[in-house]
């Protein structure tokens, strides 16, 4: 059967690798191939890359450095960030991606999803979810790159998933914002609500704080993988190190 | 040795032509049949759907000069599933090089559809030189809705609720379900095997 996989998410800003709390105050952690390089030789499952600020001020993400990445990985990685045509979508994949995700500019022209999934098939396509308590309900976020610019989206999430994989989603990255960053822990109860209705992968992102996390959030929330930055970018879990305590925990992962 | 790229036009050529560079491999990326001289082995990619798939190789004649070639070929994913008499996936007839046609994977319980990550080789043909130096239980990364039930070609499977052709072959033809260029080092050796192989 599969192996529960470990994904470092490298925020990209301006060519570089950032990461910031609660989407603010983002700091410098690296150059991007550097990061990428290290992290497959750790023993990352996959990579995914998110330019942080394209979404939110319009720009997209520039193919060349998403070229760089693949020449030197031999793992997959995802591309995330400013994708609002199939043609964006077109220029990273042939760059060498193996998916990529799409988040807000799902969210203004949910058919995105559906032209996307066509051209390309289900398994390239992954939506990327912002969510969090929001008047006693779990909703969707928009516009998380840039402060000034946040907006509040009434999307239910369970239902935006349910509404994305029905389109031709082939994954569901569910990024709990209430987490993000405080290394606290995944949300559990979040993720097994979005595990329920998922039928595509499900990766769990934003909280992950120490190695036990990661082996809840597989054993309580059955979620393909766990995605995290900053835990991995300041050195706090070492990926090989997290793979090998998960195995003696029982959690099947690639040695 | 040139490893001939067969480019159909709708497959992503990228991460198998920069795994093929960092194995420092020669290769050239051929579209059309007549790209087939001074190549002595062939990879055919694939990503995508079957039909469209199989549509393209025979508007470029793909299909007779494959069938009329005896130097090794290797099929990836969908590549592989193309080598195969037909193909469940759009009802295609496919190239015919092994035997036997492409079903579409039933998810587990409790599993995802399509199986998609990192899974397990086993039961490896110990003769098979693709998988020199490979072990069993070593991962390879898969991304695939149909599948190649196993049978006399199968060389090794992994397990995703049943046993699933990861490697095949049928004399000089050869094919990985799985992606050897995104399967870090392991996938890397396939590679490099295939680059080596007697046929």
């Amino acid at each position: 059967m599969l192996a529960r996989r470990i994904i470092p998410c490298l925020d990209v800003r301006d060519g570089r690798v950032v990461k910031g709390v609660r989407f603010r105050d983002h700091e410098d952690v690296g150059d991007i191939v550097d990061l990428a390089r290290r992290y497959a030789r750790e023993g990352a499952d996959e990579l995914v890359f998110y330019d942080i600020a394209a979404s939110a001020r319009g720009r997209t993400v520039e193919p060349e450095w998403v070229s760089a990445v693949a020449r030197e990985l031999d793992i997959p990685f995802c591309v995330a960030g400013g994708i609002r045509s199939v043609d964006d979508a077109r220029a990273r994949l042939f760059a060498g991606a193996d998916k990529i995700s799409v988040n807000t500019p799902a969210l203004e022209h949910p058919d995105i999803i559906d032209r996307l999934a066509a051209e390309f098939g289900s398994q390239c396509v992954v939506l990327g979810v912002d969510s969090r308590i929001i008047d006693g309900q779990w909703r969707v976020h928009q516009y998380t790159g840039d402060p000034d610019k946040t907006v509040i989206g009434h999307r239910r999430t369970l239902d935006w998933i349910a509404e994305g994989i029905d389109r031709g989603a082939g994954e569901v990255v569910l990024n709990c914002m209430d987490q993000d960053g405080v290394r606290d822990g995944y949300d559990i109860e979040q993720l097994q609500a979005a595990r329920a209705l998922c039928s595509t992968p499900l990766i769990a992102s934003g909280g992950a704080g120490q190695k036990e996390h990661f082996k809840s959030v597989f054993d309580l929330a059955k979620v393909d993988g766990a995605l995290a930055a900053s835990v991995f970018h300041k050195g706090v879990i070492e990926i090989g190190q997290l793979k090998s305590w998960l195995g003696g925990e029982g959690i099947r992962v690639r040695p | 040795m040139t490893i001939g790229l067969i480019d159909t036009g709708c497959a992503n050529l990228a991460s198998v032509r920069f795994a093929l560079e960092r194995a420092q491999l020669d290769y050239r990326v051929i579209d059309t049949p007549a790209g087939m001289e001074g190549c002595q082995r062939f990879i055919l990619p694939g990503v995508g759907a079957a039909g469209p798939a199989m549509q393209r190789l025979r508007a470029a004649g793909w299909d007779r000069a494959l069938a009329a070639d005896a130097r090794p070929l290797l099929g990836i994913c969908l590549g592989m599933q193309m080598l195969f008499e037909r193909s469940a996936e759009g009802h295609v007839d496919c190239l015919g090089l092994i035997p036997g046609a492409i079903e579409k994977l039933p998810p587990p319980v409790e599993g995802v559809w399509p199986h998609m990550g990192w899974n397990a080789l086993e039961a490896l043909d110990q003769d098979e030189p693709l998988l020199a130096g490979i072990e069993a239980g070593e991962h390879v990364y898969f991304v695939h809705g149909f599948f190649a039930p196993p049978g006399p070609a199968t060389m090794a499977i992994c397990d995703y609720g049943r046993p699933v052709s990861a490697l095949v072959r049928h004399g000089h033809v050869a094919g990985c379900q799985f992606h050897p260029e995104r399967s870090g080092a392991a996938g890397a050796r396939i590679l490099a095997n295939f680059a080596m192989s007697p046929r």
